[in-house]
């Protein structure tokens, strides 16, 4: 994806030192979805599509308003549609978009081998870059929100860019430029934390939601895109979003320490190989061999 | 609508009901939550189904398909009950105090006084009030004492309509009605006028026979509560196409001419006969003053008749009244199709139009254009209109034996023409065509001009038995053959014919100048205009319709530089209402108008709806397009078919007998039809199931079915049924279910759901499913074989409101079964 005037942050599978990496997020972006004023109404699906050109796919009809099961490589937003029973007998038609997230500590960028393959930019953007995508699918498992898909013809992976092109020429993102009821907000981290909040206190107060509260899940360090929700502490009930969601520790350990007791290994390895040869030196191939 | 969709951002409390805005008007549907987002206004929405409307709202409250005015009518009793009622405005701006005259009777068996069994028509004649012919004006009780007045009347009607009815008719349990209601009144708790409420309305409310009556039951309870006129009020229709207005105004109607002009019919036998006619005459009390604004008809008439016929309309031939065709019957949509099926109607133009699906009885609207000699279909796609000889089930024998011939028109879409919107706000909004017209299409008008000008000159050569209509039809026109939008724009404003003086303003329009608004408009062939409520669209001053302006001084959402609405660029209708009697505002947070004491006039950010200089002393009634003046909780004589108050009547199909009466279950005078296709079904005969059609936010009536993207989003047609309905049937979701009426059948996949609940009418359990309309046989996925092929109008019946003649599109009966 085209990255403009965007800083890189952090790159995936890079040995050497990253440009700005550690420094001070000043312009952090954020995309803030309110989903009690979303109406299911798939305005942002079809802007997703069309500002990025995504093919036409099938769909099958599915027991559900939503378009399809999850997001797919061509297909990288989704609304879930959920009915929800509540306890006192009325219920609720939870619709809540989908799409990458935008961790701070991004699992699919923790869990990719490939060089550039997944890059940050400084404004937090969590993007792919599929020329370098070797395809080993690494960021399935880093992602605890299923985003990351394959394209079995190309063997790349992909997954919504928050529209680094636009965003990168002060422009919002596609969705939220379609969003017809302003349950989209698009800005920086802090103003759309602010609008979120003030958004979940009026539903405490005024609308009845004790449990309203703002998704922006610590466990990966905060995400670039967060949500208002009727209720947060049941997030599981929007579609499968998780309540706590972590970069999986396998990921984790395999990054950090287990790459590191690999680079030994590997290195341990190297320095046995070359102290046998100068102790032993090279092997001779015997004339009757 | 009463106001606008912006201005729904003003209100304290929305009731959405006969309307699913968030799917089908989802772009509006940024009001109603801006007014939840900065107001924390309430929103209750009352549907058969639990809707992505009522996914936002603070209540949802489930009723039966064809119920809304048991609901309504409820509403009323609990607000008249518990005394949140405006007292002021119901007084001073409604005929609540007027008086009944002796000798009408409410329909407490159900029926009104004056019904003819035999003619199956009301003599309206004691739908009066008491005192019209006497000098002194009509009777009168600010009181609200007499038991004849207005109020007394409505009292009792809707005494009867009490929770425990309400329950029984529409299914709502009475703790959840009573608190529908309470939330709903409360903005006039005490009688306190601060606050106010809107009602908003779509289909749901039209689709039924007795739809005009239901919309007067939402307009009876905000008059009661003071919410007409005013910012944040009305009663607002949320219409469903893009220029669904423009097409009213314009007179896409067979009893109405542009403007809202009542069609002639054989008794006008002259244009005096006509106006005598159709002009209303004031009745008020005495004391009070009505504006009685359709006493213009005749200015209106005149100039329209020269805009229709140009030199060719003088003073010495009745302004060519004679030429205008005179209705001598009913000519509405359902009636052309069933002309058609009994062979007298012989050709068909379906522009832009898709007759088979959209209409009601599909089956027999496809066995009509059978018998039809010919049809012609101008549309961007072929559709199951111009291809009803191949409508599912027809065998290639019977194909043989149809001798219709089809023509087909190449069309032009929307994006590739301009012209205007008018939208629900009643804006004219001018659009720019974005794209190149494609292949061999051509414009509307460009296909009408030439249509018009052969059979013009058809008549010219070979005469005919009227020629005189088409031949002197005024079509001065730069490009006969294709004339612009902008030109016809301006043509429908109006413009002086000769030089035109305003004493008072001392002011003078010269001939051939664009006229500024419709108080221009003369009876002496002076001027002319298109249609008067458009005059001031298009003046000496540039195309107001294309303005952009985006000031909006007020804040309330009045944008007066953006595009035009009709009437003279008014926003909110009516809007003397939004003051007390003595002219000053209601609510001062919310000022629209107030009377100016040392200007001696209505002054504010909108454009009163009013006569400027009518003092409040004068007391006249802001209703100004109302003989009386005043808002109508009791429509007087000819007003409506089927009473002066609402009433609930049972669908022409229903699981039970009317609660209220039995004897008379339904509308004594919804239209029906008798030919052999015209079947009814019954409980009795297995029909146990309350069916409702609706339309889905993926898709654009049966258009986007030809578009990949919307086929993406909502591939296939389905049956949305209660959980427990399908647990009955064995049917899990995703199979197919049939579903069957009196008059067809219908086949898809089920989408079982516990959005709708299965209720419990009058004592009897009943479930209710709904069907989009989308599909038929033609489009992506049924010419790949995908769908099943019928359209959902194969199950709906042909019986319609005897005011508008909608088709029961909602709440007929069906049976279901697993396929």
């Amino acid at each position: 994806m085209s990255s403009g005037n965007l800083r890189v942050q952090k790159i995936s599978g890079h040995a050497g030192p990253v440009a700005g990496e550690g420094t001070q997020r000043q312009e952090q972006v954020c995309k803030l979805i309110d989903t009690t004023t979303c109406i299911g109404c798939k305005a942002c699906e079809v802007a997703c599509m069309e500002w990025n050109d995504l093919p036409f796919g099938e769909t099958v009809f599915d027991n559900t308003y939503q378009t399809m099961p999850e997001t797919r490589w061509n297909y990288w937003n989704l609304i879930k549609f959920n009915e929800h029973p509540r306890e006192d007998g009325s219920m609720q038609w939870l619709m809540r978009k989908d799409q990458c997230m935008h961790c701070a500590d991004p699992g699919c960028l923790a869990a990719c081998p490939a060089d550039n393959a997944i890059v940050q930019y400084q404004n937090g953007i969590v993007d792919f870059q599929q020329e370098y995508c070797i395809g080993c699918q690494y960021c399935v498992t880093g992602c605890p929100f299923n985003i990351p898909k394959f394209n079995p013809q190309t063997k790349k992976m992909f997954k919504c860019t928050l529209c680094t092109d636009r965003v990168s020429q002060g422009l919002e993102p596609a969705c939220i430029k379609a969003c017809p009821t302003g349950c989209l907000h698009f800005g920086t981290k802090d103003d759309m934390k602010e609008l979120a909040g003030a958004r979940a206190q009026q539903l405490r107060e005024h609308s009845g939601y004790a449990n309203a509260g703002v998704y922006d899940p610590v466990g990966v360090g905060g995400t670039s895109v967060i949500y208002v929700l009727h209720d947060i502490t049941n997030p599981e009930a929007y579609g499968g979003l998780p309540s706590d969601p972590r970069v999986p520790w396998a990921v984790r350990i395999w990054k950090q320490p287990l790459k590191w007791l690999g680079n030994l290994a590997m290195i341990g390895g190297l320095i046995g190989v070359t102290m046998h040869y100068l102790r032993f030196g090279p092997k001779k191939v015997k004339d009757d061999e | 609508m009463t106001n606008g969709w912006i201005d729904i951002k003003n209100t304290d409390m929305m009731l959405i009901i006969g309307g699913n805005p968030a799917e089908n008007h989802p772009c509006g549907f940024k009001w109603p939550i801006e007014a939840k987002r900065q107001r924390n206004a309430k929103m209750i929405v009352v549907d058969p189904r639990f809707t992505r409307t009522a996914a936002t709202a603070d209540l949802f409250v489930q009723i039966r398909a064809g119920a809304d005015i048991a609901f309504l009518g409820g509403m009323i009793r609990y607000a008249v009950e518990n005394n949140r009622v405006a007292k002021d405005y119901l007084i001073h701006y409604t005929n609540a105090a007027f008086v009944v005259q002796e000798g009408f009777k409410l329909p407490e068996d159900g029926l009104f006084s004056g019904f003819d069994a035999a003619k199956g028509t009301y003599d309206r004649s004691s739908w009066s009030y008491e005192g019209v012919d006497r000098p002194g004006g009509l009777a009168y009780d600010l009181a609200l004492e007499n038991p004849r007045s207005v109020y007394q009347l409505l009292k009792q009607q809707y005494s009867r309509y009490t929770p425990e009815m309400v329950e029984r008719i529409t299914g709502i349990p009475k703790e959840q009605f009573l608190k529908a209601a309470d939330l709903f009144t409360s903005i006039r708790k005490d009688g306190d006028m601060k606050k106010v409420a809107t009602i908003l309305y779509a289909v749901g409310f039209t689709h039924h026979s007795s739809a005009t009556q239901t919309i007067r039951t939402a307009a009876i309870l905000q008059l009661l509560l003071g919410n007409v006129g005013r910012a944040g009020g009305g009663v607002n229709a949320l219409r469903g196409h893009s220029n669904i207005q423009g097409a009213t105004d314009m007179a896409g109607v067979f009893d109405i001419l542009p403007g809202y002009l009542k069609m002639p019919n054989p008794a006008d036998t002259d244009f005096k006969a006509y106006l005598e006619r159709i002009t209303p005459k004031v009745a008020k009390p005495g004391p009070w003053e009505s504006y009685n604004y359709w006493s213009n008809t005749n200015k209106f008439a005149v100039s329209l008749l020269k805009a229709m016929y140009g030199d060719a309309a003088k003073k010495e031939n009745d302004w060519a009244f004679h030429y205008l065709p005179k209705i001598d019957r009913n000519y509405s949509w359902t009636e052309i199709w069933d002309g058609m099926y009994a062979g007298h109607v012989k050709g068909l133009l379906a522009f832009g139009m898709n007759g088979v699906a959209i209409g009601p009885n599909a089956q027999k609207n496809i066995n009509a254009l059978k018998k039809a000699d010919w049809l012609v279909v101008c549309e961007i796609y072929p559709d199951e209109t111009s291809e009803f000889w191949k409508s599912p089930g027809i065998t290639t024998e019977e194909m043989k034996q149809i001798n219709t011939t089809v023509y087909r028109l190449p069309g032009a879409g929307f994006a590739e023409k301009d012209g205007t919107f008018v939208n629900s706000a009643r804006w004219l909004q001018w659009k720019s065509a974005a794209l190149p017209l494609p292949g061999m299409a051509k414009l509307d008008q460009e296909i009408l001009a030439r249509i018009f000008l052969k059979v013009r000159e058809l008549y010219k050569k070979e005469g005919g038995k009227f020629p005189d209509p088409v031949l002197n039809a005024s079509w001065s026109y730069t490009d006969p053959h294709n004339p612009s939008l902008s030109e016809i724009a301006r043509e429908i404003n109006g413009r002086a014919l000769a030089d035109v003086t305003d004493p008072k303003l001392n002011q003078t329009i010269k001939a051939g100048q664009q006229l500024p608004g419709f108080a221009w408009l003369r009876d002496d062939g002076s001027t002319m205009s298109g249609n008067w409520l458009y005059c001031g669209s298009w003046t000496e001053a540039g195309a107001m319709m294309q303005r952009r302006g985006t000031e909006d001084p007020s804040g309330l959402g009045i944008y007066p530089n953006w595009g035009w609405s009709w009437p003279s660029n008014r926003r909110v209708l009516y809007n003397r209402a939004s003051c007390d009697p003595a002219g000053v505002p209601w609510d001062p947070d919310r000022k629209q108008i107030w009377w100016n004491e040392a200007q001696q006039k209505w002054v504010g950010p909108d454009v009163p709806d009013f006569k400027a200089d009518s003092p409040p002393k004068d007391h006249m009634g802001p209703f100004i397009m109302n003989y009386e003046g005043v808002g109508r909780l009791f429509v007087p004589l000819a007003g409506l078919a089927d009473g002066p108050f609402p009433e609930h009547y049972e669908p022409a199909e229903s699981p039970v007998a009317n609660p209220l009466h039995p004897g008379q279950s339904t509308n004594p005078i919804a239209k029906k039809f008798h030919s052999d296709m015209d079947k009814l079904g019954t409980v009795a005969e297995g029909y146990n199931i309350v069916c409702t059609t609706y339309r889905l936010t993926e898709h654009y009536h049966y258009w986007t079915k030809n578009n990949p993207m919307n086929v993406q989003l909502m591939p296939e047609p389905f049956v949305e049924l209660p959980a427990e309905l399908a647990d009955d049937l064995g049917l899990r979701g995703g199979e197919h279910i049939k579903v069957t009426s009196a008059r067809g059948h219908y086949i898809a996949k089920a989408m079982v759901t516990r959005r709708i609940k299965p209720m419990t009418i009058d004592g009897k359990k009943v479930y209710q499913i709904g069907i989009p309309i989308h599909w038929g046989y033609r489009g992506i996925a049924e010419d790949e074989g995908k769908t099943a092929l019928t359209p959902a109008n194969m199950l709906s019946p042909a019986v319609t409101d005897p005011n508008a003649y909608t088709p029961e599109f909602k709440g007929f009966l069906v049976k279901v079964e697993k396929v």
